[in-house]
């Protein structure tokens, strides 16, 4: 298959690129950047279920639901005409682990062919050097900017998280996220003011600024979500779930994105420890990446902490010992060992109502997030985990049917706790 | 002050009244057909005549009551809530719940902290379900008790959803089982279905109650429960009310008066927010114009009281209807009848010959063959003079209405057909897999379950303004859909229209997969029972953007087919007189069903044995030719690539003894392909190995109450299974290797396994109970033997070099064993090729090995005179290729690289093994699939699981093999 590339010229001539939508905190940020580096980019929020539709048909029907979503967001987008099809390029992530997200970038190029639009260049996201374009490349200084835009991302979403349901005025807090994603673009832009010092004392404004938000702060409900990344952030996805929770008087927790990244990056390691062979980026992970990102996270950390009602996120550490209690740390596909991880985290933290959003087909989900509830519920019985699967045709009538069980029993835990 | 509980069920509607002291002072009971908000003003009226308008403190409950709550502004209750208040306030000592409803199944666990399981998006062992199977077996629900009263034999029902079973019931039926046994397996099912899919391990103890109607109006049901947990249930009075008692009695009630609530209902509008479509038809005219077009399409019809002489009978027996067509010797339709088989095909074709004999003795029959499911028990049954694989049979008679016709898609009660026609020779084939079933037949239930005729609801859709899109997935699913558009304000018709769409849709883009309708061509013939309802004919053709062809006898064709088939033989084979039977054999026809085990082997198949008469007699139900000829199936492994790997593997359960204790291994997932190297490698380091068996029914059953995750495939729910065994026979210690890579081979841009065999049994240390015999994980890889031995001695405490040995000696056994296939491989080929046999690719992974996991296909491939080898046997024989997606998994690597050695060969053919839930075959069917294409080769994929319906598969292979022959014969 041979497919087009994205061409320097492309870029030139202001192409759109047309990026998906995971987490609209993070990415909103992120694609300032993106801007910044002279791409015309489009972020995707088109969600109506024409999207289902057009990934129905152009993706196998058993593959997993995430690709069915973003494959069919980007089909609707182009057929829907919020895009010039003849003057854009399409990019999509791909990890390269042993799921089936890596061949997400070859599904996304064999549905664009069947649809007739194989002439829109598709590019790679990742970090192993595959399938490049000329066009398209990441610079080191656009990888730290995103890399420090994950951790802005993660900072304003756990405070936003823990701060909106208990807001006076309502809006507060979304105006708040607004105004920092403002903030932070310019910072990209000048290419200053985000990383190192600047970074310490930027996540601690965020802090002080969320703080600063009037709330009035009574017992709620709280919800952690875990599950398969782009189930467990994108609204598309979920069905706003985050939304529904909120609706419902509950606090949600998401657990940050960096925990991911950590994930990934430390899964070198382990196979080094485990299967040999891989000793050289096992030694720079260990000794160089490892520490590094943790110092960052440790920043991060630190600026929760400053107001004593906020509740910090587990640190890697944290999770990697969470995550060993019941699960091996060589299980590593997807979201893997840290899917469970989380779950202990939420647990351990006060957030022991835990939706863990299940898609169609994903096969890690079978063993990290399905197959570790039953360990988990003996350790932990009043615990109180909901998986939910969402496929393309199951109703919402059924979802929320069974979140509102586990609301129901959450809602009667709360109220012997607070009696 | 009373308090008011309303539940609305999926199928039905309940209503209590309580005292303050929470006796029941009132209750009801209905369904209310999906029309939620009329039934509940209807029983709220006949509420409010018994206890008076009285105020009263209100709350309502159930799967499908958030709208109702929504329009009368009343509180709603979560429904397992309900249920454990009630059970809570009226037997406090209840320690678990079983609750079947209509369409949902639960448990609840009420001690040590309160669990509930509540079937997912994916499951329907439940009383729709079962209302569903007797409708399809004739029966009332009423009777399915009765009738499993009387049962002796317990057939295998795959329990996984309601479609699967269907799939296992319909040759039950076909091959005349005893219904009585059939309404008992199906119970079973419902009950392995529950304990499987929502227990999970946990166990079912202490004081049980079952609640809901199927659990209410059925002993039987209970029954199975109580023996199946082995533990004495009860079922409560008043176990319909439970939920409707629960909401009654919930804190957060509104108080109301009655009156109140049914003047909301009675001002609520649905808020019509469903997503709509364009309808079929604009207008009368566009309906008036489509009909005529569609009416051309006709057979010369002929009074067969003005006919004398030859003529051909074609029957075609289906899943659930069987069709006859009798054609004079020009071609004209004498008689046809289209009726259910109500279970007994047999009957019914009797019923139609002896009236064809009796009213028109002037006919005679001049040949007759049989197609379809049940063309075996026909032929048998009658003395036809031929059979034909159905997919033959329709391609005859779709033929006779457009000859160059290049796509057919055939819609009946049970399965969708579709067959591609290139030169004249079916070219592929998609029959649609046990998961998207639901056809005819389903429209059909949801007309009943609406309280209308088939035929009236399909009319309903021709006038619908704005059809509901239901989407195009399973349609085990619709039903929640439906319920939600209705919630959302749609109309009947434009549910009904909905509907068709709907079956159009599932067939395109699920069961054909197309993306681009024309990829089917432009000469397209339509047929099928189905396509008689003319808003799915409609639906397609507008699908499509072309005008297609229905023949007037869309539902007869396979028998129509058939006729002509009968009627080209008997020119053919010059035939004289057909051997059907005569009206006095036909007079004097006995049929017998009878069940046995088949001792010849430790397969112990089930037999089915038709007798009719003491001269013919049909044998069904068995893996190998031994039960009908008598004789061994001796020559049968020579060619069977499969048997031969069965037969190495089997040599490592061998056990050898050992210092160390002993050490089990369970033979499944990622263990089938590495069963030489573990087993050597641990025999080297003194242990004593015990292997578990190839996986049976009996070994999957015993496992299957820890299987947390009731949509992995089949291959890994087997592992508890084998787990459970090596756990009875209380080995010292079970390892299972657990490893992200495989073997690299070299062939792809990485070598992973896939997540399931790569971290299984991280499933079973967190799920099985092991009796306290130690778990070893071991993440171990291949590719690097020196990490490997060091690995190896710090999991098992040997010294480096000790490991080191082992290992090395392990990974030659692993090529010794593997060199072995490679040739047993070649010489196979080479004998085939002496013979002049087809050879079938039977591409699928290590563990497909498995006689349970491939049901046989192996074996019924090679009764059906092809050789059978595997994906691995020939990969080694490519070089490197590239590919349109990343090939980044070992075992798939092998399917890619057997594919394009298979597209060069004229005599190889390649079948696709896909694993059920195995989301990895997304990726490497439609590769492989392309591979073959490319070259112009035929594909084909069957899907298994835990179902044995070997039927389809048969058809499958026999069209392939007839597509084959035709190929052949174009070629010479």
């Amino acid at each position: 298959m041979e497919n087009k590339v994205f061409t320097e010229e492309m870029k030139k001539d202001g192409w759109t690129i047309v990026v998906p939508n995971m987490s609209p905190v993070h990415f909103d940020i992120m694609k300032r950047i993106f801007i910044n580096h002279g791409f015309k980019a489009l972020l995707l929020e088109n969600s109506s279920p024409s999207v289902i539709q057009e990934g129905l048909k152009y993706v196998h029907n058993d593959m997993c639901y995430p690709c069915l979503l973003v494959i069919g967001q980007m089909i609707d987008a182009i057929h829907r005409g919020l895009v010039d099809k003849d003057r854009c390029a399409l990019i999509i992530s791909q990890t390269g682990g042993g799921c089936r997200a890596s061949n997400y970038y070859f599904l996304l190029i064999k549905a664009l062919e069947r649809a007739g639009l194989g002439n829109i260049p598709v590019i790679s996201a990742n970090l192993q050097g595959m399938n490049t374009n000329p066009g398209f490349k990441i610079t080191f200084p656009m990888l730290v900017q995103a890399f420090t835009a994950l951790v802005y991302g993660d900072l304003i979403m756990l405070l936003s998280n823990q701060t909106r349901p208990y807001e006076i005025n309502k809006g507060d807090t979304d105006r708040m996220i607004a105004k920092w994603t403002d903030i932070l673009g310019d910072c990209y832009e000048k290419n200053r003011g985000y990383f190192w010092g600047n970074m310490k004392k930027k996540l601690n404004q965020i802090s002080d600024d969320f703080a600063s938000i009037p709330v009035k702060r009574t017992p709620k409900v709280k919800v952690g979500v875990v599950g398969e990344i782009y189930m467990k952030y994108s609204r598309l996805g979920n069905s706003n779930l985050q939304g529904l929770l909120e609706d419902e008087d509950c606090e949600v927790m998401l657990p940050p994105m960096m925990g991911f990244v950590l994930y990934c990056f430390s899964n070198g390691i382990k196979d080094e420890e485990y299967y040999g062979g891989r000793g050289r980026y096992a030694f720079i992970m260990k000794h160089f990446g490892m520490p590094i990102l943790s110092i960052v996270e440790k920043w991060s950390d630190e600026a929760v902490r400053r107001h004593k009602e906020f509740h910090p996120a587990a640190t890697f550490k944290e999770l990697e010992e969470f995550g060993e209690r019941f699960i091996d740390r060589g299980c590593k596909m997807g979201e893997g060992w840290l899917l469970t991880a989380e779950m202990v985290e939420l647990i351990e933290k006060g957030y022991d109502n835990i939706v863990c959003t299940q898609p169609f087909g994903c096969l890690p989900n079978h063993i990290c997030g399905k197959g570790m509830i039953r360990p988990l519920k003996e350790a932990y019985p009043d615990s109180n985990i909901v998986p939910i699967d969402y496929d393309p045709s199951a109703t919402k009538v059924n979802q929320e049917n069974r979140i509102k069980l586990m609301l129901a029993v959450a809602k009667e835990k709360l109220e012997i706790e607070t009696d | 002050m009373l308090k008011v509980g309303i539940d609305v069920g999926s199928t039905t509607m309940k209503t209590v009244a309580l005292r303050e002291d929470n006796t029941l002072v009132y209750s009801d009971y209905q369904r209310h057909r999906s029309q939620i908000i009329e039934k509940g003003r209807e029983m709220l009226n006949a509420l409010m005549e018994n206890i008076g308008d009285e105020e009263v403190t209100i709350s309502l409950s159930g799967s499908a009551g958030m709208g109702l709550a929504e329009a009368a502004d009343i509180p709603f209750v979560q429904e397992v809530y309900a249920t454990r208040t009630a059970a809570k306030t009226f037997i406090p000592d209840t320690d678990t719940i079983i609750e079947l409803g209509g369409e949902d199944a639960k448990i609840l666990f009420l001690k040590h902290g309160l669990e509930v399981r509540m079937n997912g998006t994916c499951a329907g062992g439940t009383g729709a379900f079962i209302d569903q199977m007797a409708t399809l077996l004739g029966i009332g629900m009423e009777d399915m008790n009765a009738l499993s009263e009387k049962s002796t034999e317990i057939y295998t029902i795959a329990s996984r959803c309601g479609v699967f079973a269907k799939s296992d019931i319909q040759p039950l039926i076909n091959q005349g089982a005893k219904t009585e046994d059939i309404a008992s397996s199906i119970l079973v099912a419902v009950v392995n279905q529950t304990i499987a899919g929502l227990a999970q391990g946990r166990k079912i103890e202490g004081k049980v109650v079952y609640l809901g109607g199927p659990l209410t109006f059925i002993p039987r049901l209970r029954y199975f429960f109580d023996e199946a947990i082995k533990t004495k249930g009860i079922c409560p009075e008043n176990s319909l009310y439970f939920v409707a008692m629960g909401s009654a009695l919930s804190p957060s009630g509104k108080k109301m008066r009655i009156s109140e609530v049914i003047k909301a209902l009675e001002s609520y509008r649905g808020k019509s927010s469903f997503i709509k479509l364009d309808p079929l038809f604009r207008n009368e005219e566009e309906y008036r114009v489509f009909r005529e077009r569609h009416e051309k399409a006709s057979v010369p019809i002929r009074d067969p009281r003005t006919y004398s002489g030859r003529a051909y009978l074609g029957i075609d027996a289906g899943s659930t209807t069987i069709k006859t067509c009798l054609l004079a010797e020009n071609g004209d339709l004498l008689l046809s009848r289209y009726s259910p088989n109500n279970g007994n095909p047999v009957q019914a074709i009797h019923s139609f010959l002896s009236s064809l004999y009796e009213e028109f003795p002037a006919i005679q029959i001049a040949s007759s063959a049989s197609t379809g499911y049940g063309e075996d028990l026909m032929k048998a049954a009658f003395s036809l003079d031929y059979s034909l694989v159905e997919t033959e049979a329709h391609f005859i008679g779709a033929k006779h209405f457009m000859s160059d016709v290049d796509f057919i898609i055939d819609i009946g009660g049970q399965d969708i057909k579709c067959f591609r026609i290139r030169d004249g020779v079916i070219d592929d084939i998609f029959l649609n897999e046990a998961c998207s079933s639901g056809c005819g037949s389903f429209l059909q239930t949801f007309a009943n379950a609406l309280g209308k005729s088939a035929e009236d609801f399909a009319k309903l859709a021709i006038t619908a303004e704005s059809p509901v899109d239901l989407g195009s997935r399973c349609t085990v699913f619709m039903n929640s859909s439906v319920k939600q558009a209705q919630k959302d304000g749609a109309s009947v018709n434009d549910i009904s229209a909905g509907l068709a769409i709907s079956v159009v849709k599932n067939a395109l883009y699920k069961v054909i997969r197309t993306s681009n309708p024309e990829e089917l061509g432009r000469r397209i013939v339509v047929q099928g029972g189905t396509f008689l309802n003319d808003a799915v004919l409609r639906a397609f053709e507008k699908e499509l953007g072309l005008e297609v062809v229905r023949p007037q006898i869309a539902g007869l064709m396979g028998a129509y087919g058939a006729a002509l088939y009968s009627q080209i033989m008997a020119k053919r084979n010059d035939l004289r007189e057909s051997s059907i039977i005569t009206k006095e054999e036909l007079d004097s026809l006995t049929h017998n069903v009878k069940n046995i085990r088949c001792n010849g082997c430790t397969n112990h198949c089930l037999l089915t044995i038709n007798s009719f008469g003491s001269k013919r007699k049909l044998i069904s139900g068995n893996r190998c030719e031994r039960p009908v000829t008598g004789k061994a199936p001796a020559s049968a492994d020579k060619f069977d690539l499969y048997a031969y790997k069965q037969e190495l593997l089997e040599s490592y359960r061998e056990r050898k003894g050992g210092e160390k204790g002993t050490l089990g291994l369970p033979l499944a997932l990622g263990i089938y392909e590495l069963l030489p190297f573990y087993v050597t490698l641990f025999q080297q380091l003194g242990y004593d190995t015990v292997v578990s068996p190839f996986s049976s029914r009996e070994l999957y059953i015993h496992g299957q109450a820890s299987i947390p995750s009731d949509t992995v495939c089949f291959p890994a729910k087997l592992m508890h299974g084998h787990i459970q065994y090596l756990v009875d026979n209380k080995v010292d210690r079970i390892f299972i290797p657990c490893s992200s890579y495989n073997i690299n081979e070299d062939k792809g841009n990485n070598h992973f396994n896939c997540p399931v065999v790569a971290y299984y049994g991280e499933v079973i240390k967190g799920n099985q109970d092991l009796e306290g015999i130690p778990l070893t994980l071991g993440y171990l890889s291949l590719e690097h033997p020196d990490h490997l031995a060091k690995r190896v001695s710090e999991l098992f405490d040997v010294k480096k070099r000790e490991a080191r040995k082992a290992v090395d000696k392990a990974f030659e056994e692993l090529a010794s064993y593997r060199k072995k296939i490679t040739e047993k491989g070649s010489e196979i080929i080479k004998e085939s090729r002496a013979e002049h046999r087809p050879i079938i690719v039977l591409a699928g992974r290590p563990y497909h090995t498995d006689p349970e996991i491939n049901h046989g296909i192996d074996r019924m491939i090679v009764q059906l005179g092809a050789s059978v080898i595997t994906e691995d046997s020939i990969a080694p024989l490519t070089d490197k290729g590239s590919f349109g997606v990343l090939n980044q998994w070992t075992y798939h690597a092998r399917m890619y690289d057997a594919a394009r050695y298979v597209r060069e060969q004229k005599d190889m053919n390649l079948v696709q093994l896909v694993s059920f839930g195995c989301g990895l075959d997304a990726v490497t069917t439609d590769e492989v699939k392309d591979i073959l294409r490319e070259k112009d080769r035929i594909y084909t994929q069957i899907k298994i699981d835990e179902i044995t319906n070997l039927g389809a598969v048969k058809i499958r292979m026999r069209s392939l093999f007839a597509a084959l022959e035709m190929e052949d014969n174009d070629g010479k």
